[in-house]
């Protein structure tokens, strides 16, 4: 058996039990995620075209939980009956400002999160020195893994009626009075937001900006382009990979946060995830509650190919 | 390098401010932890350790307490078993559809975490799995293996492939050239990854909260206690205890991060991720 695998790399056979070695190999982890992940997704874009019954999904091929007008089924008398009404997701305006809003404090959030971090990985990159470079990224990605929950509650007490912001500023005597639209709006969620996600944004454009092949850099300067025109034609088109990337990592979950609309986002801060949970946990919708998950998954899904169609460009590689 | 000093200046006073700020919010944690008044607000009132007295008198933290650590300790072993298959053979083998595999396995890292927990939850009703410690931590597995895979297939990565061909000339078996000589050179990856894994399931929460059923963990012990003004300085009391916990674990990480890269004679190209 070993004289086989250590002669493959002579025989023909290589490609073979290579192929074999790897996916033997792989199979634990790729199983584990067809099953609970593929599988789940599946599942729930076939309850979206179902019917809700009582405590039951009844299979019946159905459009209404996107367009149209639903009704969920009760058993009546040992016979299952249309009961209550409601509207699919592209019919419902509630659910249709909250993908609208979602969508937007996501767009926000990446637009916010990507233009402040690019210096920081820019620095880190170009103006610290090699040996502390790790030291950097280490202390930017820390927050990053350090209690989810409370940091965002705590954006309530920075935020809030008494918070840290209007301590401060009464303190100094520039207002007289709390400013109340500091929080609970979707303001304080894109704050938020932004600041849990940063390291996000920060290590992808890091990781461009460390390939750049510092000779080019120096080639565009001794031709004599300025520093700011070497920067705009050399180093943020060769940095666009990572800007990409960061944008796409932070943009596709942020969509689906909970937590933070949920903390700081008060009643008019409501965002997708939350009708999901509503229309699972406290309707006990599935089909409904599927539709909502899909068509968001949809949504991100088209902006992200959008976004990666505008820049392809970018992404060819070296000519 | 030199000339960029001026600039470099005004990037690095940037990116001082930027730093401050990520940390913000954490520095308050310590302050109303300590601050004796049940309202967390400025101004401050005076010096009391009575918030950490009361969060140790506390049944339900202990509850939670155990079961995040008996689902964190679970999910670390798992997420890093799974992590090392899937980081050896996309790292070493060449096989058909790897591309699709491997972004299958990796989805989790970016899709919205409300998906992947209500999908989770439907499947596991519609086959009669009751919620419980169980199905958090297949949740929790689904979503650190990635992390798992990104920290090891760097440890992988930099392996030189001699070493492994040289125990097969000297009669090994694939299996004991694994036992003998790869897995002593990615052991401080694995151990870097035991202790990130670790770290994002004591603090994960979405799929604790849709998977668990009545079970609670201690971030959703966290959540639920938001809605009573009254227990909000226990809650400071308990989160700067976890966040020093978070801290001084990914430390150690990072130690091993850093020490298995140079072991296996890698170049060390910064971050997690």
């Amino acid at each position: 058996m070993s004289g086989n695998q250590s002669s493959g790399a002579r025989s023909g056979s290589l490609g073979r039990s290579e192929a074999k070695s790897g996916l033997m190999l792989i199979s634990p982890t790729a199983i584990f995620a067809l099953l609970l992940l593929a599988a789940p997704l599946a599942t729930i874009i076939a309850y979206s075209f179902m019917a809700d019954g009582y405590l039951t999904i009844i299979p019946q091929f159905q459009m209404c939980n996107y367009i149209g007008t639903c009704a969920s089924y009760e058993m009546k008398d040992g016979v299952l009956t249309a009961a209550k009404e409601y509207k699919g997701v592209f019919s419902d305006p509630l659910a249709q400002t909250l993908l609208v809003r979602s969508l937007g404090v996501s767009l926000m959030v990446t637009l916010v999160t990507v233009v402040l971090a690019f210096p920081v990985a820019y620095f880190v990159s170009f103006h610290v020195a090699p040996e502390r470079k790790s030291l950097w990224l280490f202390l930017i990605t820390i927050p990053f893994w350090t209690s989810y929950l409370v940091r965002v509650f705590l954006w309530k007490v920075i935020l809030g009626y008494n918070g840290v912001i209007n301590s401060a500023l009464m303190g100094l005597g520039i207002i007289n009075e709390p400013i109340t639209a500091l929080n609970y709006n979707v303001g304080a969620i894109i704050t938020t937001l932004a600041h849990a996600y940063a390291p996000f944004a920060i290590l992808p454009i890091f990781v461009a900006l460390e390939k750049i092949d510092r000779s080019f850099l120096e080639a565009g300067q001794d031709l004599g382009e300025s520093a700011f025109n070497t920067f705009r034609r050399v180093t943020l088109p060769l940095a666009m990979p990572g800007v990409i990337s960061a944008t796409l990592i932070v943009f596709i979950p942020t969509v689906g946060d909970y937590v933070t609309p949920n903390l700081v986002g008060g009643p008019e801060g409501k965002l997708v995830a939350n009708l999901i949970q509503l229309q699972y946990m406290k309707l006990d919708n599935y089909p409904l509650g599927s539709a909502t998950a899909v068509s968001a998954m949809l949504l991100v899904a088209v902006v992200s190919l959008i976004f990666l169609f505008l820049n392809r460009r970018y992404l060819r590689g070296p000519k | 390098m030199m000339g960029g000093n001026m600039k470099g200046g005004w990037f690095r006073g940037y990116a001082i401010v930027y730093l401050l700020v990520l940390y913000a919010p954490i520095m308050l944690l310590p302050i109303f932890a300590f601050n004796d008044s049940a309202i967390v607000s400025f101004p401050l009132a005076g010096f009391t350790t009575k918030w950490f007295t009361q969060m140790a008198g506390e049944p339900t933290l202990h509850d939670a307490l155990k079961n995040s650590l008996f689902i964190a300790v679970s999910t670390a072993v798992i997420s890093t078993l799974l992590g090392i298959l899937a980081a050896r053979a996309s790292t070493r083998f060449v096989f058909p559809a790897k591309g699709a595999i491997m972004g299958l396995i990796m989805l989790p890292l970016v899709l919205p975490e409300i998906i992947a927990a209500v999908s989770l939850l439907v499947v596991f009703l519609g086959i009669g799995i009751p919620l419980g410690l169980i199905t958090i931590i297949l949740g929790h597995v689904l979503v650190c293996t990635p992390f798992s895979i990104a920290i090891l297939s760097a440890a992988f990565q930099s392996l030189d492939k001699s070493l492994e061909e040289a125990a097969y000339d000297l009669g090994e078996t694939p299996l004991s050239t694994f036992w003998l000589i790869i897995l002593p050179l990615v052991m401080p990856g694995i151990i870097s990854s035991l202790l990130i894994t670790f770290t994002i399931s004591l603090d994960e929460f979405i799929m604790a909260f849709f998977l668990g059923g009545t079970n609670v963990t201690l971030p959703v012990y966290i959540f639920s206690q938001f809605r009573f003004p009254q227990s909000v300085p226990v809650i400071m009391a308990l989160g700067t205890l976890l966040v020093l916990l978070s801290i001084t674990l990914l430390a150690i990480a990072e130690y091993f991060r850093r020490r298995g890269i140079a072991k296996t004679g890698g170049k060390n190209t910064g971050g997690f991720l």
